[in-house]
């Protein structure tokens, strides 16, 4: 009992780029078990996602061709049909919204124990170290588990597996019980267009919530005025309703790849950091010199933006 | 309709701080009540305004010290409270989501509510699968990372966003009874007004051991392991401008200017 079953995310008819990165984790860990890697593709047009996802190291595909879209009970009843049948050792999913609509109930199912976010993985076969972080990034943990396990990864951790595989492909005859569905996805909606788009603009001046209070933001307005850059902020900033959705730099927000991007007062959360991490020259202003956002700044100014801001304005006026 | 909430203490942790062993030392940390469940909390008030829900209920996992966090709770409205604490979870160094669901799914089936408010995730050690393990516990529905409910609830069924990557949102129809893990944002979490908080301290706060939820004590044990904590190593070689703010701000003009930035 020694394989590994790794599932795959799409969305909209697009395989997502974390279903290449867990064939890389997967690989590895089958690697060190000895094991073989079986992949999972459920709903939407899997025999096309297959093709896709045949790359070097996976041994095994397989297609659950039932529904178009998500829908965690579908995914939770093939997942754990293909692990009856499958008997692997670990079964890993990604960390994304959809991972986690859908993990926490298959490990619960199969009684077994979940570790999530993971950004590193090691067995022996018996023990699986995971790692993972704490405290909104500032600490790193090891975790280890006996026995069998599901795992969550973490996006953009691994690298994406590459070239050609020979994998079987396999239609899975999942039983679904649709008595069982109780939940019915009805759509999708973008969110979040509107009078600026951030993913056009050359110089980013983001800020949060370093910023404390909403009265605070005309220093950060000031500021772009005098770069001629444009305003993004992190979540809790739109969340407390102080800018627009459409100002959001992050996984849940806007993906953007400005020449500067300056942010001010933000931790540099791994959700946040998605969302900026492709920036040319990253600088951080922050008065916590341990913040996460450290590890990806390129310069960095460990001061109170409330000095810092005005007087760079100044420089510029 | 009845509400239950789960409401964590989360542990904040200092800018400089020091780790002993495979925890932070005490003296650089505080404690808050969880971000996440602060709009959870809003979430089920808003719906007992609406005249939707007619109790609202929290529970913790927690030792004496939160009671402080669980009042903030009843402060905004909540109007009652369970604390779950045991001298066999005192040594714990990290509940897992097995344990946790054990834990709350106990709670649950004794207060059998029609709609259980999570939040998405805990600030401290963000596992984000508690609310969703619960419900499969338990033969409830559920729906994780929603970042909107309506509150006319038709046919026993939640219609909520799921908030996903990217900017999209998923529009999803989910039977009662059911957990949801519940998103920033949602809404605006109110303060606690002065007359909250007093009322607060006469509100019901039960207290309960494992035992009289009829939890066996191993049921708690984790079966995930912490084995060590460390600070991230720095993989960056970030510049950092020492001196003044006015100096440090000049020397980032200076960069800005060379990178074409404002000419
Ligand atoms: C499913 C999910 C999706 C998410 N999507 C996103 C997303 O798309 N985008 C996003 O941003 N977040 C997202 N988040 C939230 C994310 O986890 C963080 O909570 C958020 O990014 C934190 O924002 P922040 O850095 O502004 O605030 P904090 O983490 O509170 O950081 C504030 C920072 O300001 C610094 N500071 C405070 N005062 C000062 C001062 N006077 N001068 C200088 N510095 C100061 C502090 O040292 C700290 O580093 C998501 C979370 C989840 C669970």
């Amino acid at each position: 009992m020694t394989d590994i079953l790794a599932v795959t995310d799409h969305r909209r008819g697009e395989l997502r780029d974390v279903s290449y990165e867990i064939i890389t984790a997967g690989r590895q860990l089958a690697n060190e078990t000895g094991g073989d890697l079986h992949l999972a593709v459920i709903s939407g047009t899997v025999d096309e996602f297959a093709e896709k996802l045949n790359r070097e190291g996976v041994d095994a595909i397989h297609t659950v061709d039932y529904g178009e879209e998500f829908n965690h009970d579908v995914y939770a009843q093939a997942i754990t049909q293909l692990y009856d049948e499958l008997a692997p050792q670990y079964v890993l999913a990604p960390n994304s919204v959809n991972g986690l609509d859908y993990a926490p109930a298959v490990a619960t199912q199969l009684d077994l124990p979940i570790v999530t976010d993971t950004i590193a993985l090691e067995t022996d076969g018996e023990t699986l170290i995971a790692t993972r972080e704490m405290y909104g990034g500032k600490v790193e943990t090891t975790n280890e588990l006996e026995g069998g396990a599901v795992a969550t990864i973490r996006s953009a951790e691994w690298p994406q597996a590459e070239g050609t595989g020979d994998a079987a492909i396999e239609a899975f005859d999942a039983d679904i019980d649709e008595d069982a569905i109780g939940s019915t996805v009805n759509g999708f909606e973008e969110v979040g267009g509107g009078d600026v788009d951030i993913t056009e603009a050359d110089v980013l001046v983001s800020v949060g919530r370093g910023i404390e209070e909403e009265d605070n933001l005309p220093l950060i307005e000031e500021l772009a005025d005098a770069l001629g850059a444009t305003v993004s902020s992190s979540r809790p900033i739109v969340d407390n309703g102080w800018l627009p959705k459409n100002r959001q730099v992050g996984q849940s927000g806007k993906v953007v790849t400005p020449d500067v991007y300056i942010a001010i007062g933000i931790s540099g959360a791994v959700q946040h950091v998605a969302g900026m991490k492709g920036s040319d020259t990253i600088v951080a202003i922050n008065t916590d010199p341990n913040a996460p956002i450290m590890d990806i700044a390129d310069y960095a100014i460990v001061d109170d933006l409330f000095d810092v801001v005005p007087a760079l304005t100044e420089a510029f006026q | 309709m009845k509400i239950l909430v789960t409401v964590k203490e989360v542990a904040t942790v200092e800018d400089e701080f020091e780790i002993e062993g495979t925890g932070i030392a005490d003296q650089y940390l505080g404690a808050d009540l969880n971000e996440w469940d602060d709009y959870a909390i809003e979430e089920a008030v808003q719906l007992q305004e609406a005249g939707v829900a007619d109790e609202v209920v929290t529970v913790t996992i927690g030792p004496e010290e939160c009671e402080q966090t669980i009042r903030q709770a009843l402060a905004k409205g909540a109007d009652r409270a369970v604390r779950i604490w045991d001298d066999s979870l005192e040594d714990v160094d990290l509940l897992d989501v097995g344990a946790k669901t054990e834990i709350l799914s106990a709670v649950v089936e004794e207060e059998d509510p029609d709609l259980v408010l999570t939040g998405v995730q805990a600030g401290d050690d963000s596992f984000g699968a508690t609310g969703v393990s619960v419900a499969e516990n338990l033969g409830y529905q559920w729906g994780a990372v929603v970042n909107h409910l309506e509150h006319g609830f038709d046919d026993d069924a939640a219609s909520v966003r799921r908030e996903l990557e990217g900017g999209v949102e998923e529009l999803t129809e989910i039977e009662l009874p059911a957990v949801l893990t519940i998103q920033t944002g949602i809404n605006e979490p109110r303060y606690a007004s002065l007359r909250g908080i007093r009322q607060a301290q006469r509100k019901e706060l039960d207290v309960k051991a494992l035992a009289d939820l009829g939890i066996d004590e191993s049921a708690v044990d984790s079966q995930l392991e912490l084995t060590d904590m460390y600070e991230p190593e720095s993989e960056s070689d970030v510049t950092t401008w020492e001196g003044s703010p006015e100096e440090a701000a000049g020397e980032l003009a200076e960069l800005l200017r060379d990178k074409g930035v404002a000419q």
